[in-house]
């Protein structure tokens, strides 16, 4: 190619305006993870809307709501059995004249601390056993593998019934039973993530600059993996409460006179035909703490995991 | 695949052997003896261990339990006398077996029509109403929707018999208490599988070369978004399996689930523990058929499998 000679200006070697390089960026404010699935979550308003009732549902459980009534939820009253809704007792009376709204939400509290102690033996067991698994690998990583496929082959229910004819029925027998298996899902994910993360780079750079083992699952391998954590926590979290209303159904779960929202559909059903409000009550409870979990939990899933968003 | 199947069989052995194990030794934990009545004498209680084998040492027992399970003798009902607890299950399983099949099937199709229309009209009215069935579906309990589905279509309009099992009109409300998580789940399914594969580039070479929106939905889409739906057949089994115990409870309907519920109330330890491992083994053999099918669909599992 011919080169053309040019006139040559001092003008020509003027240093350019910074600012005008400026506009030409695209890149917009830095943000990080959490800050970006915040925002994607604060766009999804039926999962806001169900964080907000979650928050409530637990504020009515353990504080408001046996606040608002004189009634205990043992207390019986023959006398004013099956007194409908009224301003007195907001959700009406059982057979035994007992304040519906206090066992209620005293149903309401048993639901949200299975959900709560699923939620703690996912993060205190699974997450643990499945970082531990995950990042020694080898012969340990077997062993406590073939542990989890074995507990996995036996299904929580049977576990459940069997603990219940063992032991008492009640939350300490329901806790137990989750215990054993409730976490095995978990520690399944988060092993996965350890055994994909730790051979990356900056698990590596992270090992040559002198990390301990701890320091490197703690502070790296772990935050890289609380995506998937919180996801699947969010799906546990239905699913125990699910299992304890069902076992309190069936007769398993917690016993009289103690409430759980389980048991008191399981006694409201036979009575509906005459007593229907007996039945909506906890039935409604029961179902807007199923269904705002479920919401929020994809949203979380949308939000932590763009990839998986559908 | 071979070495993959039968490393799946040895864990369904195992857990089976487990479990097993487990409710023989509970089963000698409980408290109380159907021979503590102090009207024996102690020759006619000491003849009534022989006759049932009680006075051999524990391990003896064990091993005839085993071996008895292992023939599919699961021991006589403590509460309905001299009734074989392998003879009521099998009278019961002909009723739930017909009411959970009729569920899945429902589910099925109600549950793919619906997914597949949602996805069609993504993001339209249509996809948003079957995203709200499908939550509602997943979130309110067949306990609730039981009694609902009695109160509303049972008493209030009367289209429906709301109890017992006589004809086939008793067994509509049942299975369609229990087909409503199948429905939701089939359809949640469906409609995320096939918005995804409607994104893949095989479906815009589809229909970069001309066919038709219908070819390209039937041929391409459809049929690569149905074949995953085979692993969401074990948690449906699984799921059908625990509703029907309080569906069965609800409906008075007299099959397995039905029986199991009353046996938990009357204290019936050998029908639990019977009924029980009779779950486990239908739980299991779900989960190694899903296992087996997930194999044959996805190789990268099986090889990772095999590698572990």
């Amino acid at each position: 190619m011919e080169t053309r000679h040019r006139e040559l200006t001092p003008d020509l070697f003027e240093p350019t305006d910074v600012r005008a390089q400026e506009g030409e960026r695209i890149a917009g404010p830095p943000t990080s993870f959490w800050k970006d699935a915040w925002r994607r979550l604060k766009r999804n308003r039926g999962a806001l809307i169900s964080l907000g009732v979650i928050f409530l549902l637990f504020a009515m459980a353990f504080a408001i709501g046996p606040l608002l009534s004189p009634y205990s939820s043992y207390g019986q009253d023959l006398t004013r059995a099956y007194s409908g809704v009224s301003s007195e007792f907001w959700f009406g009376t059982d057979k035994f004249g007992r304040d519906m709204w206090t066992r209620v939400w005293s149903g309401a509290r048993v639901s949200l601390y299975i959900g709560l102690l699923a939620a703690c033996l996912d993060i205190f067991v699974g997450v643990v056993y499945g970082a531990v698994s995950g990042f020694l690998g080898g012969t340990v990583d077997d062993v406590m593998q073939r542990v989890i496929e074995i507990l996995n082959g036996i299904p929580y229910l049977v576990i459940a019934i069997l603990a219940m004819i063992v032991f008492q029925p009640g939350i300490l027998t329901i806790s137990i039973a989750l215990g054993i298996t409730g976490w095995t899902f978990m520690a399944r994910i988060v092993r996965g993530r350890m055994l994909q993360l730790k051979e990356q780079d900056f698990a590596l750079a992270s090992r040559s600059l002198g990390a301990s083992r701890f320091r490197l699952v703690w502070k790296h391998l772990l935050p890289n993996s609380l995506g998937p954590i919180i996801v699947n926590l969010m799906f546990t979290i239905p699913a125990a409460i699910f299992g304890e209303a069902f076992l309190s159904f069936i007769g398993l779960g917690i016993q009289v006179p103690d409430a759980s929202l389980g048991s008191l559909i399981s006694d409201a059903a036979r009575e509906m035909r005459f007593h229907p409000y007996l039945l909506w009550f906890p039935a409604a409870v029961f179902c807007l703490l199923m269904i705002c979990f479920n919401l929020l939990g994809d949203g979380l899933r949308d939000a932590l995991d763009p990839k998986m968003r559908k | 695949m071979i070495r993959y199947v039968a490393r799946r069989v040895a864990y369904m052995l195992i857990a089976l052997f487990v479990i097993a194990s487990i409710t023989f030794f509970i089963s000698k934990l409980l408290p109380g003896s159907p021979f503590a009545n102090p009207k024996l004498t102690p020759q006619i209680r000491q003849q009534l261990f022989e006759k049932y084998g009680l006075d051999e040492p524990v391990t003896v027992q064990y091993v005839k339990y085993m071996l008895n399970v292992a023939q599919g003798d699961l021991g006589n009902s403590f509460y309905f006398e001299n009734r074989p607890v392998t003879q009521m299950i099998l009278e019961g399983l002909p009723v739930s077996m017909f009411i959970g099949v009729q569920a899945v099937i429902f589910g099925l199709v109600v549950g793919l029509v619906l997914g597949i229309v949602a996805a069609l009209r993504h993001n339209t009215l249509w996809d948003t109403a079957a995203v709200v069935i499908a939550v509602l579906g997943v979130s309110v309990p067949s306990f609730i929707l039981g009694p609902i589905l009695q109160y509303w279509l049972g008493v209030k309009l009367g289209l429906f018999p709301i109890a017992f099992f006589e004809s086939w009109w008793h067994s509509v409300l049942p299975s369609l208490a229990l087909a409503v998580f199948v429905i939701s789940t089939v359809a949640r399914f469906i409609r995320s599988e096939m918005l995804e594969v409607m994104g893949q580039d095989y479906t815009t070479l589809a229909r970069a070369k001309g066919l038709s929106g219908l070819a390209v939905i039937v041929r391409h889409v459809l049929r690569n978004s149905l074949i995953p739906l085979v692993t969401v057949l074990a948690p449906l089994t699984i799921y059908i399996i625990t509703g029907s115990l309080v569906v069965e409870q609800i409906f008075a309907v007299p099959g397995i689930g039905e029986q199991f519920v009353t046996s938990i109330f009357v204290s019936d330890y050998s029908m639990i523990l019977g009924t029980t491992l009779f779950f486990s083994v239908l739980f299991i053999l779900a989960l190694l058929i899903q296992d087996i099918l997930y194999g044959i669909i996805d190789p990268r599992i099986r090889v990772s499998g095999a590698k572990e």
